[in-house]
């Protein structure tokens, strides 16, 4: 552990310290937010009426349209002048937002990707590829400011240039890699033509995240890549990577909670979710300065669990993310999320793990084509054979997800590859 | 045993894509005997006979092309009305499973070429020869 003191601490002492920081937040943002000011002024609440953690429970909501509201420095509880960095998100689906940080914040994300990187088995003697996008995005330097206050050293390469990408990994004798774990597949695949054999090279840890991804994919990455998988947590609005990452027990993802309050709620209610209970995931940040949230609907749908963790650490741990709720598709009613899908194929010997997922509606129906690219192994010459493929992934899929879906096989590299995240689905629907 | 290296292509039924593979053939310098398509209304399998197959191979994988090698007969018929019928007689009696065949007539003209994918290829080649008919050697083939 980066910091046992805190990642192992007695559960009681820790809920004094959340309790303690999320007084002081709420303060914060009552006297420095006005759109906080007048939300808990609608609900006839002060900072004072938080007694115990449990009255969370009765604070306003933050949702991404709030953080559009209020673009670009609205919600910052500092004065501009305090910001030390900016970052903002993508705004695919939407106007972007922006986050700004104070150097406080810097230096307590930076504790918390140094915390992540030693749950990834990582210590100061390692070198770091971070191949997260450096930018407005905050992955790339993200991970790079953690692998800093480790103490490793860090190659700041960035997203992109895939060939240089695997030369630096040869050259230099990487052993974490920090990437999506889409990105990471389609290095294996280039390594494989440059005629790398990552069998030869020093990599022992992957730090995996910004995208949704299953544990089957996990298997082939650490397959092809011979490497240990650990799956990152993090969105800008919240702080961005090092919200939570799994240990080396690899089941759920620690929340560092000296600094983020988690619950689950019903996304339809809003309402409260006991441990363990799948919902979507609601942050409050108690240990940030520049840029503090209360209750913050993430939309990502997962489950909290309190159980002890072998590896020591004593803060709840959240199960991997199936999806956000803005990535789940209702297919003719039921819900369907992409990495179901992904799931199935990669539970299938001998497929490519790159694939589509297109939805239309023809005629009032809505209709699902899965894109898979044909691999070596799957190609027999007997057209026969590559329908029989078709059908059998067919049949998996729908046996999975309870819905009839059109597979189609597709030329190797026709799907395009992604440096940042994927994009698996086009929804073609006028919903 | 005298089989021949055939060349199969996984292609999407896009516009383009044949012309794509025969371009890249042509850039390796590699010549073309035969030709075949399959496809469904998604996809098909090209199917070449070349006089250098895996100059064939290399250079479509290359460019990124699914690419298979199958073993496939190479047999002599006349060119003239029931010369396919007869050499498909011998391989019916031994209840061989014939999965696709095609045909193209040799420069000279009075022969045609019939390129047959069975399972058992070695077993075809015996009965074709009891039959009395000549299955056409790999080199012959690729440089006719």
């Amino acid at each position: 552990m980066y910091n046992p003191e805190i990642e192992a601490m007695d559960r009681e002492r820790l809920a004094d310290l959340q309790l303690q920081r999320l007084k002081e937040t709420v303060k914060r943002c009552e006297e420095m937010v006005p759109f906080y000011r007048a939300k808990l002024r609608e609900m006839e609440m002060t900072w004072k009426d938080i007694q115990s953690l449990e009255d969370v429970e009765k604070l306003p909501f933050t949702t991404k349209d709030d953080l559009r509201e209020n673009y670009p420095f609205g919600l910052f509880a500092v004065p501009t002048r305090e910001i030390v960095r900016i970052h903002a998100s993508s705004g695919t689906t939407g106007q972007p937002t922006v986050v700004g940080y104070t150097q406080k914040d810097i230096e307590v994300w930076s504790e918390l990707v140094a915390r992540a990187l030693v749950s990834a088995m990582a210590d100061s003697s390692d070198i770091v590829q971070v191949a997260y996008g450096y930018g407005l995005f905050t992955g790339g330097l993200g991970l790079h400011y953690g692998v800093e206050k480790l103490g490793g050293s860090v190659i700041p390469i960035s997203g992109g240039n895939t060939k240089r990408q695997i030369r630096m990994m040869v050259d230099l004798g990487t052993t974490v890699l920090c990437c999506t774990p889409s990105y990471a597949l389609f290095m294996a695949e280039t390594a494989d033509e440059m005629g790398v054999d990552f069998k030869q090279l020093k990599l022992k840890s992957g730090i995996f995240g910004a995208e949704p991804w299953s544990d089957r994919m996990r298997d082939k990455i650490e397959r092809l890549l011979n490497l240990s998988a650990f799956d990152i947590y993090g969105l800008s609005e919240v702080m961005g990577p090092g919200v939570s990452i799994e240990c080396e027990q690899k089941s759920g993802l620690h929340v560092f909670e000296d600094a983020f309050l988690a619950e689950t709620i019903d996304p339809a209610t809003g309402q409260r979710l006991p441990m363990g209970e799948q919902g979507e995931l609601v942050f409050t940040t108690v240990n940030k300065q520049g840029m503090p949230l209360i209750r913050y609907r993430t939309r990502d749908i997962t489950s909290l669990h309190d159980e002890p963790c072998g590896c020591g650490r004593t803060h709840i741990r959240m199960k991997r993310v199936r999806g956000r709720t803005d990535d789940m598709l209702i297919i003719r009613g039921v819900n369907v999320f992409p990495s179901q899908i992904e799931t199935v194929l990669m539970e299938i010997e001998g497929i490519s793990p790159h694939y589509q997922i297109i939805v239309d509606r023809v005629g009032g129906l809505d209709i699902i084509e899965v894109q898979v690219e044909v691999s070596e192994d799957m190609f027999s010459d007997r057209i026969q054979g590559l329908e029989e493929w078709q059908e059998v992934i067919q049949a998996e899929i729908e046996s999975y997800l309870g819905i009839g879906v059109k597979v189609i096989l597709v030329e190797p590299r026709s799907i395009a590859r992604s440096e940042g995240k994927a994009i698996r689905v086009i929804d073609n629907r006028e919903l | 045993m005298p089989t021949v290296r055939q060349i199969s292509v996984f292609l999407e039924n896009k516009s383009g894509r044949l012309l794509d593979v025969t371009r890249r053939l042509s850039e390796a310098g590699v010549n073309v005997r035969a030709l075949c398509v399959a496809d469904t209304s998604e996809f098909g399998v090209v199917r070449l006979i070349v006089d250098d197959p895996h100059k064939a191979h290399e250079a479509l994988k290359e460019q990124g092309f699914t690419v298979k090698e199958t073993i496939v007969i190479a047999v002599e018929v006349e060119d003239r009305p029931g010369g396919l019928s007869e050499v498909l007689k011998p391989l019916v009696e031994q209840e061989m499973n014939i999965e696709y065949l095609y045909c193209f007539v040799e420069k000279s003209g009075d022969k045609a070429v019939v390129i047959i994918r069975v399972e058992e290829a070695e077993q075809a080649v015996g009965a074709l020869k009891v039959a009395g008919f000549r299955c056409i050697p790999a080199e012959e083939l690729y440089s006719m």
